[in-house]
């Protein structure tokens, strides 16, 4: 476990990518900073630029427009740089997966580290996977 | 004239959803704008030919997860409409309750984002904390926060349950002077009006020529409203109005969504009251050849769903047509002429929902034309008429 990795792990900074979703998960994420839920208490904030993100969560399926932009948006950002894969669609392609404009899941493009299945995952299926995710990350079991 | 560009998008802090905007801009006001959209093209209407009527109300939910009810509701209406039946009645006051309560939350989410976009992030998170009682009366009635999978053809899915009605309605009448406190926050705060008041005006002829639906042409005063110029479900049952407002801008768009807020409790509060006992479902097992169309007054305007069987098992041809589609052409009046800064609140104030609008032309790469469009299809169909005509004359 790289350092850099380790350090990541204190406050993670998450950038937004919706790569073609029908946006209830995204709606759901911003709901996770609202003040039910209210993630920045754990350091948790969304930032609006690539460059400033630890995390990406990304969100939908793949589609022939947005795959271009995603690995785009992929090289842009600082490594290393933990990948969330949120909601039935990015986690395989869920209801989407036969379409002629969805041609590949998620991991085929980007290296996902955690998946959060679900559609949409409750806004505490969200807080649950990210805190296993820093388990992970931090090598605990 | 110099000009430059200001790009929004594909991926930007202000969007929740990819699209593309390209302003124009001479100094600090806008002349022109493009906008590009596609980026959620997800194929829906052909994937639904390969699923069953029953299954295709669960994909066309995912159309969109904001009003994730409209789709299945305008679908399930075109269904009935097909099979020419009288849903239970139980199963009508179920559908608009869904229906409404689905309004009153996409409205206070539009409201939280329309303060953001302003710069009031107080009333972001306001709204969406006041948002989060409705989604648990979701929860209880479907078991999901979204997507609620309530509606199929005939009925519904399940019933509400008596025992939670008083429940139900403690949350809803609790929410009341909540939303008395956002009508003070707009309308009184002396800020938000200058900010929005006669920002983005679309006039009523605007509203006629752009065709343009829902909330976005009742603040310029055209009382459009499917769910009182054509009723289903359980509208006609329930006394209601609807709500206009003068002034075709922002702030006209803001008032009438938040009076919108009221109506529907008070609709979803009547049909508790009202709804009687008996099925929710009529099992529908054959389907018909023939078609069926169906409406709803979805939170953003009417959403339009056309079905056509072959007696086969799934539809042989459906077509979805989703309020922003005629919504967002009018950003192009309202935004031209306007500031950069207020860009973003006009348009944001129609509302608009990407996901369900968009559709998918085929372009030639090189040249950039588009080999196909509405258009260019209508002629082909012509052309291919005018030859079978000269075919039969010649046989
Ligand atoms: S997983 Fe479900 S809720 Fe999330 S984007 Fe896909 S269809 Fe929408």
């Amino acid at each position: 476990m790289s350092l850099k990795l380790k350090a990541l792990t204190k406050s993670i900074w998450v950038y937004h990518l919706s790569t073609g979703s029908c946006n209830n998960c995204d709606i759901e994420i911003l709901d996770l900073l609202t003040p039910r839920f209210d993630v920045e208490r754990f350091g948790i904030i969304l930032v609006g630029s690539i460059r400033h993100a630890d995390a990406i969560l990304v969100t939908g399926a793949l589609n022939l427009k947005t795959i271009p932009r995603v690995k785009a948006i992929y090289d842009q950002a600082p490594k290393p740089c933990v990948i969330i894969a949120i909601g039935a669609c990015s986690c395989g392609q869920g209801i989407f997966a036969k379409g002629y404009n969805t041609p590949e899941p998620v991991d085929s493009l980007l290296p996902v580290n955690i998946y959060i299945p679900g559609c949409p995952p409750k806004p505490e299926a969200m807080i649950l996977g990210i805190v296993k995710l820093i388990q992970k990350l931090r090598g605990k079991k | 004239m110099a000009r430059n560009i200001i790009p929004i998008g594909p991926y930007h802090p202000l969007q929740e959803e990819p699209e593309f905007f390209r302003l124009h801009v001479d100094g600090e006001t806008v002349v022109d704008m493009d906008i590009e959209i596609g980026y959620n093209h997800r194929a829906i209407e052909k994937i639904s030919e390969s699923k069953s009527y029953d299954q295709v109300t669960f994909l066309i939910e995912r159309i969109c997860g904001i009003c994730s009810t409209s789709h299945p509701f305008a679908y399930t209406n075109a269904i009935d409409d097909l099979l020419g039946v009288q849903v239970p009645e139980r199963a009508l006051y179920i559908r608009t309750i869904i229906g409404e309560l689905e309004r009153i939350h996409s409205h206070l989410l539009w409201l939280g984002l329309a303060g953001h976009f302003l710069g009031y992030n107080t009333v972001w998170m306001w709204a969406w904390r006041y948002r989060e009682p409705i989604l648990d009366i979701f929860e209880r009635i479907s078991g999901n926060r979204n997507h609620y999978a309530m509606f199929k053809p005939g009925g519904v899915r399940r019933d509400l349950d008596e025992a939670d009605f008083p429940w139900i309605k403690k949350t809803l009448k609790g929410l009341l002077p909540k939303f008395d406190m956002f009508k003070g926050a707009v309308m009184d705060d002396p800020v938000i009006r200058a900010r929005t008041e006669g920002v983005g005006v679309l006039t009523k002829k605007d509203v006629h020529d752009y065709a343009c639906v829902g909330p976005t042409a009742r603040a310029s005063g055209v009382a459009i409203d499917v769910r009182r110029d054509d009723p289903y479900a359980a509208y006609d049952r329930v006394d209601w109005k609807v709500i206009t407002a003068d002034g075709g801008g922002v702030f006209a768009k803001a008032v009438v969504r938040i009076l919108e807020l009221y109506e529907s409790t008070n609709i979803v509060l009547q049909c508790l009251d009202k709804m009687p006992k008996g099925p929710i479902d009529l099992n529908i097992k054959d389907m018909p050849v023939g078609e069926g169309i169906g409406r709803h007054e979805a939170p953003r305007g009417e959403v339009f769903h056309y079905i056509m069987s072959d007696g086969g098992n799934s539809p042989a041809r459906h077509k979805v047509r989703a309020p922003s589609y005629m919504n967002i052409f009018s950003n192009k009046k309202a935004v031209i002429g306007e500031t950069v800064s207020d860009a973003t609140i006009i348009l944001a104030a129609v509302d608009p929902c990407y996901c369900c609008t968009e559709r998918m032309a085929v372009v030639d790469c090189k040249t950039g034309k588009k080999l196909m469009d509405g258009q260019d299809l209508i002629r082909l169909s012509q052309e291919k008429t005018e030859r079978l005509r000269n075919t039969r004359t010649i046989l």
